[in-house]
């Protein structure tokens, strides 16, 4: 077992290797374009450019500068932002990650309890009114955009019903730090939490249901049921527990790729500077060295998740373990 | 008597009309014997025995009749009070040894898990009961045996888990669904071995489903015969192998291969394809493939006789 995790470590460093050098293909070598030119940024003196052709080694080879930009991203951590003049790119991104951190983490826990609950609830009452509700309400949680569903949430927290007792605890936009102020991190991050999180409920709730009542469907409840355990054991501890393989693939996936940087409509609506945000700003204005660490940043994010994931697996399903 | 069946229907309601499983079967299982149910595919045979445990969940099926376990009507039990019978005193073993066992839990696991659905024990003591069950149904090394998850095993290894499981709490009666079915011939004869030692040992009665006449002829005290939801010969072994009154029991006999004697070029097959359930013949419902048919045959047979019960105008009907 220690040896498949070791394994999978090594698979995940190989495929990481993969994405840099395909990134670093994608910004710098496509045929036909200046990298100088995109990194400088627009109007840029000549000066300014011959100095990002020196640092980022244009002239030399091709792995050479593959090595000078991961020299600089992984080892000094000084590539700088020319578009931002001087800006630390390494430092700026490392800042957001316990944004997304806290905001991803908190609406994960959010959409696992009460994706969890619903799927279950919604499988037990299967064809009952209880169940078509929750269907349709998780549809509902599907179809609002965040976007949308963001604006509307500020809308009626922070300016229609702000001053009501119902929404008075909320505070302004923006994030605080937890180490500073707990209670404050907590309570801005209440309302971005759920406004993430209910696509995702729906969603899981959804995946969930038909997981259950297709485990239903096996030979190995019937055997449950002969035993004479009670319904509700055979739904948590025989239905729930095989549902859950699927389950936790489709949320490695779903939980990387926001920490990566999909909950960037959720950020810039609530104004949270994380990784997101921070690709959306560097994107508006073209700063290349940024856009291609946040890239890369997420990529592996991605990876990484996948890996945990797999690792969830071998204590999930024993099938796997050997 | 351990378990009588009176006159039991099971019928589900599908798109295409009613559909009658169980067509009025009536049965008693007497204390430690070995009852066999013979039957092709869709004769019932399966539906009667998860009518008896109370498995049935489907929500369009209609049972009537009545199931008495040592006098308890079974019939319209509330599911809290036939929780309680399952798996201590009414256990079964199901066919495919492959799926029966939940694939994320030790075996081990699974047998503790009854043993505390149904005995006021400590953890430890349904872990150490797990490893005894084991020995008794003769897997190696039980005490490494019950930390090992069902697809670590042999398909032989699995049945006897779940035999194990099934006897965990002393049922009276085990029923058993094909046991063999899936398994190799070699582990076949293992397992029929271990049903018959386990039969002697406990004291279980045991209905033993099958289709496998060598099978039934192995194991089973008295022999059932059902055909298209209904009994239609029953008696005791001997006198259902050597002198079968049903022209459907002598014609399962004579599908298979005789050991002795010249090899006959090919075997027979019972010509036709069991009636739909939806829309059963008139009278006897083997009649259309029947090479014995005549006129009577229009009507239904029933049941009849003492220590040998046929339905068949052939014989005597009262």
């Amino acid at each position: 077992m220690f040896l498949a995790v070791l394994q999978r470590l090594g698979q995940m460093l190989f495929v990481m290797f993969g994405i840099s050098m395909l990134v670093f293909l994608i910004f710098f070598a496509t045929p036909g374009a200046d990298p100088a030119a995109r990194i400088a940024g627009r109007n840029a003196s000549p000066e300014v450019l011959e100095a990002v052709r020196i640092s980022f080694g244009f002239d030399q080879p091709f792995y050479v500068q593959y090595g000078l930009m991961m020299k600089k991203i992984f080892i000094t951590g000084d590539l700088t932002s020319f578009v931002n003049r001087g800006w630390k790119v390494v430092p700026a991104v490392l800042d957001t990650i316990p944004v997304t951190l806290s905001l991803v983490i908190g609406a994960a826990v959010l959409w696992v309890v009460f994706s969890i609950i619903i799927g279950v609830t919604a499988a037990a009452f299967k064809d009952t009114v209880i169940d078509k509700t929750l269907m349709i309400l998780g549809l509902i949680g599907i179809s609002m955009p965040v976007y949308w569903l963001g604006e509307v949430m500020n809308l009626i927290t922070q300016s229609r019903y702000h001053d009501t007792w119902l929404f008075s605890w909320v505070p302004p936009l923006g994030y605080k730090n937890f180490s500073d102020d707990p209670k404050g991190w907590f309570l801005t991050l209440v309302i971005p939490w759920f406004t993430l999180s209910i696509l995702y409920i729906g969603l899981y709730g959804r995946v969930l249901r038909a997981s259950i009542t297709e485990a239903l469907q096996e030979d190995y409840i019937r055997t449950a049921r002969a035993k004479g355990l009670s319904e509700t054991r055979i739904l948590l501890r025989h239905a729930l527990r095989t549902s859950l393989i699927s389950f936790v693939t489709l949320f490695g996936l779903d939980f990387g790729a926001l920490v990566g940087g999909s909950a960037l409509l959720t950020e810039v609506v609530f104004g949270l500077q994380g990784i997101g945000k921070l690709t959306y700003d560097a994107l508006q204005n073209l700063d290349l060295p940024i856009i291609m660490t946040t890239v890369l940043f997420a990529s592996f994010f991605v990876v990484l998740a996948n890996a945990i994931v797999d690792m969830i697996y071998i204590i999930l399903d024993p099938r796997v373990r050997t | 008597m351990i378990l009588q069946v009176r006159d039991l229907r099971v019928s589900f309601r599908t798109e295409q009309g009613t559909m009658h499983a169980i067509d009025g079967v009536s049965f008693d299982v007497k204390e430690g014997e070995i009852l066999g149910v013979v039957g092709e595919s869709g004769s019932g045979k399966t539906v009667t025995l998860l009518a008896v445990m109370g498995l049935i969940t489907d929500p369009n099926a209609v049972i009537e009749g009545s199931i008495r376990y040592r006098g308890k009507e079974l019939v319209g039990l509330p599911q809290r009070e036939l929780r309680k019978l399952r798996g201590r005193e009414i256990a079964m073993i199901f066919q495919d040894p492959m799926t029966a066992l939940t694939p994320v839990y030790t075996i081990g696991w699974q047998i503790a898990e009854q043993v505390l659905a149904h005995q006021k024990i400590s953890k430890a003591q349904a872990w150490q009961r797990a490893i005894d069950l084991l020995a008794e149904v003769n897997i190696p090394k039980p005490e490494e045996a019950v930390h090992r998850f069902p697809h670590q095993l042999s398909g032989g290894m699995r049945q006897r888990a779940v035999i194990a499981m099934a006897l965990s709490c002393n049922p009276a009666l085990l029923v058993a669904d094909e046991p063999t079915t899936a398994l190799d011939v070699t582990v076949q004869a293992q397992i029929l071995e271990l049903v018959k030692n386990l039969q002697s040992t406990h004291g279980s009665a045991i209905v033993f489903i099958t289709h496998d006449l060598g099978v039934m002829a192995d194991v089973a005290d008295r022999i059932m015969v059902m055909y298209a939801g209904r009994i239609v010969e029953r008696s005791d072994k001997a006198t259902i192998f050597r002198n079968p009154q049903h022209p459907y029991t002598s014609a399962l006999l004579d599908s298979i291969p005789p050991l002795v004697g010249a090899k006959p070029h090919r075997l027979r097959s019972i010509s036709g394809s069991p009636p739909s359930l939806l829309n059963l013949p008139k009278g006897c419902s083997f009649g259309p493939r029947c090479p014995k048919r005549f006129a009577a045959c229009e009507a239904k047979p029933v049941l009849a006789g003492t220590v040998h019960e046929t339905a068949c105008f052939l014989v005597p009907q009262p």
